[in-house]
């Protein structure tokens, strides 16, 4: 009785097999586009992202993105006559993203390598590009290490540091005297990111008079916030800060809304999937932003046209990351005539500008690699304005505003000096 | 004040133990008759919430709440009698890689029909709010929440133990082959308890889904927490999973409270503490066939 029969046992596991490879094959049409044959007149371009895990949500819109920037070159011809092959991945973790980041590298001879969200991750591709001299432009890596103390000089940021989006955010705090003489209240993802967004945090604070009457480090898997919600309610602070990361912003604050306290929130580090997963309902608080498809710019609202068209939803602000990854690098590629990393390289340092779908031009700062660009704070938008599901967050003015130096938002050399080897 | 505070902290991981209890119970129950260790069911919880998502906004919260848990229920029933039957009687091991593998292949399907992005799940409108008793604050949903777990749990016991259909099933649990000496066919009863097991699970996704984000890895967070409960209340037991289901809501409580970062730590801590004391759990059965 307790024998398994031979035909019984393989049927089944040839129907369980075929299942998940079905299941994996639409994965992988979905996800990357199929690698076609080596062929010597194509430019590749490596793309490394966390695809799963509690990073996921955010690396599914960055593979849209990408994948759209590099339909577009190609539709228009390709970068110097020659077609852009596009090889998407999922970075897992540190060391699988290394390892990966190696082999592409290696054995595909990619130009460059885009992507990653995980500042960890990031990290060690860095590395890896830094030993090949290859060149590496992350899209969501906010850790101001990366920028600073591990600065690398193959490495690029599009996305802004941790200390950009509290001083952007810290701008409209300012404004509505919610810093001076104020009690603020942490909630902080326990792990690399959010400790680093802490002590940003505490910084802008503390230079402007502001100070914590409490801090709660967060589990990245915890899903009930209840209990540090009962610890605010007791604290009665005047502004509650969110240094947390991902879900657990969609959860806080929705839980945050559930218990209804008096207390505004504020958030240094945000992304739009964030937000909407909560819903409109539910979203509150005042929030940084890097960037929003309700940007106000002819090539902003142009992207979230094809995006739209070609996804069926409009795209997250990790979808402009990466498409905008692939665009400078077509760009620069076509400026330089050249997919030589230390030539494109030298033209980014050189601060050229470049259209970043925001309300004026960007640059990558030449010490340190950051772009240089406009940033945006965030509020609900009143439900008589939404025209859809998407349109439920208000976009701020740029900060900084239109007559201040686009780097005033930016660390300062003290705040995070960086010599690249 | 300090004290009310703490009192405060514990009542509220009740909640956190309702849904654990939900999810544990049918798990406890699908591995003491069938032998197998459902690794999906943390999927069909997931399944629950998305459902519940498309459901309401056709049919609103009440639709939802009583739609959602049977359709997944009947997905249940489904792969119990192309899947699961097969494997009572084998090696636990096929019946790990059979549940192992479907639950990847739901968070997959997951992915694909609804994307990656955490889903927004409005509050009930006519639950929102909280309840006021001196200083102490409590979410209206969640008490709502503890009453519906309350009688989901309180609804199975009294299946289990007050109808003939639950002593089959305690008879089946202990000795499955005597229940067919006696001519008692245990086949239709199997199919009713995953499809029960599982039902209870799709509830906690639909309950949860108003406060915590809707997202296809959710199954795979909560699945792990549930297995702790089972192990903690012991195989074969109701009141094993429910006692450990509320000790491990209210030491997470606490540890909230005193050392917010060993919050996650502490259930296994509990576990850790229970199993050396009590290797069979804390009211666990002598399960002849799994001796």
């Amino acid at each position: 009785m307790t024998t398994t029969t031979g035909p019984n046992t393989t049927g089944l596991t040839r129907r369980t097999l075929l299942t998940s490879t079905a299941g994996l094959a639409v994965v992988g049409t979905l996800g990357a586009p199929a690698i076609v044959r080596a062929q010597s007149d194509v430019i590749r371009v490596g793309h490394l992202t966390p695809r799963t895990g509690f990073l996921g949500p955010l690396g599914e819109y960055a593979v849209m993105g990408v994948t759209l920037a590099v339909e577009e070159i190609n539709a228009a011809g390709g970068v110097l006559g020659r077609k852009v092959e596009l090889l998407a991945e999922d970075s897992v973790n540190p060391s699988t993203a290394a390892t990966k980041a190696e082999r592409m590298i290696e054995r595909e001879k990619v130009a460059a390598i885009l992507g990653e969200i995980s500042s960890a991750s990031g990290l060690s591709i860095a590395q890896v590009a830094g030993r090949n001299k290859t060149l590496f432009i992350q899209t969501g890596c906010n850790s101001d290490e990366l920028r600073g103390k591990s600065c690398n000089r193959y490495m690029f940021h599009i996305e802004g540091s941790n200390t950009a989006y509290v001083k952007a955010v810290g701008q409209a705090l300012l404004r509505d005297g919610m810093v001076k003489g104020k009690k603020w209240f942490g909630l902080t993802a326990d792990y690399a990111f959010g400790h680093d967004l802490l002590r940003v945090t505490k910084k802008f604070a503390e230079d402007n008079g502001g100070s914590f009457v409490g801090s709660e480090l967060v589990p990245t898997d915890a899903s009930d916030f209840s209990p540090f919600i009962l610890k605010i309610r007791q604290a009665k602070p005047d502004l509650v800060v969110s240094n947390l990361a991902g879900n657990q912003i969609t959860n806080f604050i929705k839980q945050y809304n559930e218990y209804g306290l008096p207390f505004p929130i504020a958030g240094g580090g945000f992304d739009t999937a964030a937000a909407w997963g909560a819903g409109p309902d539910a979203f509150t608080g005042t929030w940084p932003c890097i960037w929003h498809h309700t940007v106000q710019s002819p090539s902003a609202q142009a992207f979230t046209q094809a995006f739209t068209k070609r996804w069926g939803k409009p795209p997250e602000n990790q979808a402009w990351g990466d498409y905008l990854s692939a665009k400078v690098l077509a760009q620069a590629m076509a400026e330089t005539k050249s997919t030589e990393s230390d030539k494109i390289i030298a033209h980014l340092e050189s601060q050229a500008k470049f259209d970043v779908l925001k309300g004026r031009e960007g640059y990558f700062r030449n010490w340190d690699h950051q772009l240089i660009a406009e940033m945006y704070t965030i509020t609900p938008k009143p439900k008589a304005e939404q025209k859809d599901k998407w349109d439920m967050l208000l976009l701020g003015t740029a900060v900084p505003g239109p007559n201040e130096d686009l780097e005033t938002i930016q660390p300062t050399k003290q705040e995070n000096a960086c010599t690249f080897s | 004040m300090e004290l009310l505070f703490i009192l405060e902290q514990v009542l509220n991981g009740l909640v956190v133990s309702a849904y654990y209890l939900l999810i544990a119970l049918g798990l406890s129950l699908i591995f003491s008759l069938g032998g197998v260790v459902n690794l999906a069911h943390g999927a069909f919880y997931a399944l629950g919430a998305y459902f519940a998502i498309e459901l309401e906004q056709r049919l609103g919260f009440g639709g939802a709440f009583v739609l959602s848990p049977l359709l997944v229920a009947a997905i249940g029933i489904v792969i119990e009698r192309t899947m699961l039957r097969r494997f009572y009687r084998t090696d636990p091991i096929y019946s790990l890689l059979l549940t192992f593998g479907l639950a990847m292949v739901l968070e997959q399907a997951i992915r694909i029909i609804w994307g990656a992005a955490p889903l927004p799940f409005p509050m009930p409108g006519f639950i929102k709010g909280q309840v006021f008793v001196g200083d102490f604050i409590y979410s209206k949903y969640r008490l709502a929440m503890l009453a519906v777990a309350a009688a989901a749990v309180g609804g199975t016991w009294l299946l289990l133990n007050k109808t003939s259909f639950g002593r089959v099933v305690k008879a089946g649990v202990q000795n499955p082959d005597m229940v067919a000496v006696l001519g008692i066919s245990l086949a239709p009863v199997m199919t009713a308890v995953v499809a029960l097991g599982i039902g209870l699970a799709a509830l906690a996704g639909v309950l949860l889904a108003p406060i915590a984000g809707v997202h296809p890895a959710m199954g795979t967070e909560i699945i792990t927490a549930a297995f702790v409960v089972v192990v903690i209340g012991g195989l074969g037991s109701f009141w094993g999973v429910v006692i450990a289901a509320v000790l491990v809501g209210i030491v997470r409580g606490l540890a909230v409270y005193f050392m917010p970062p060993a919050a996650e730590a502490s259930m296994y801590l509990l576990m850790l503490t229970v199993l050396l004391l009590r290797p069979r759990g804390l009211l666990g059965e002598r399960i002849q066939r799994f001796e």
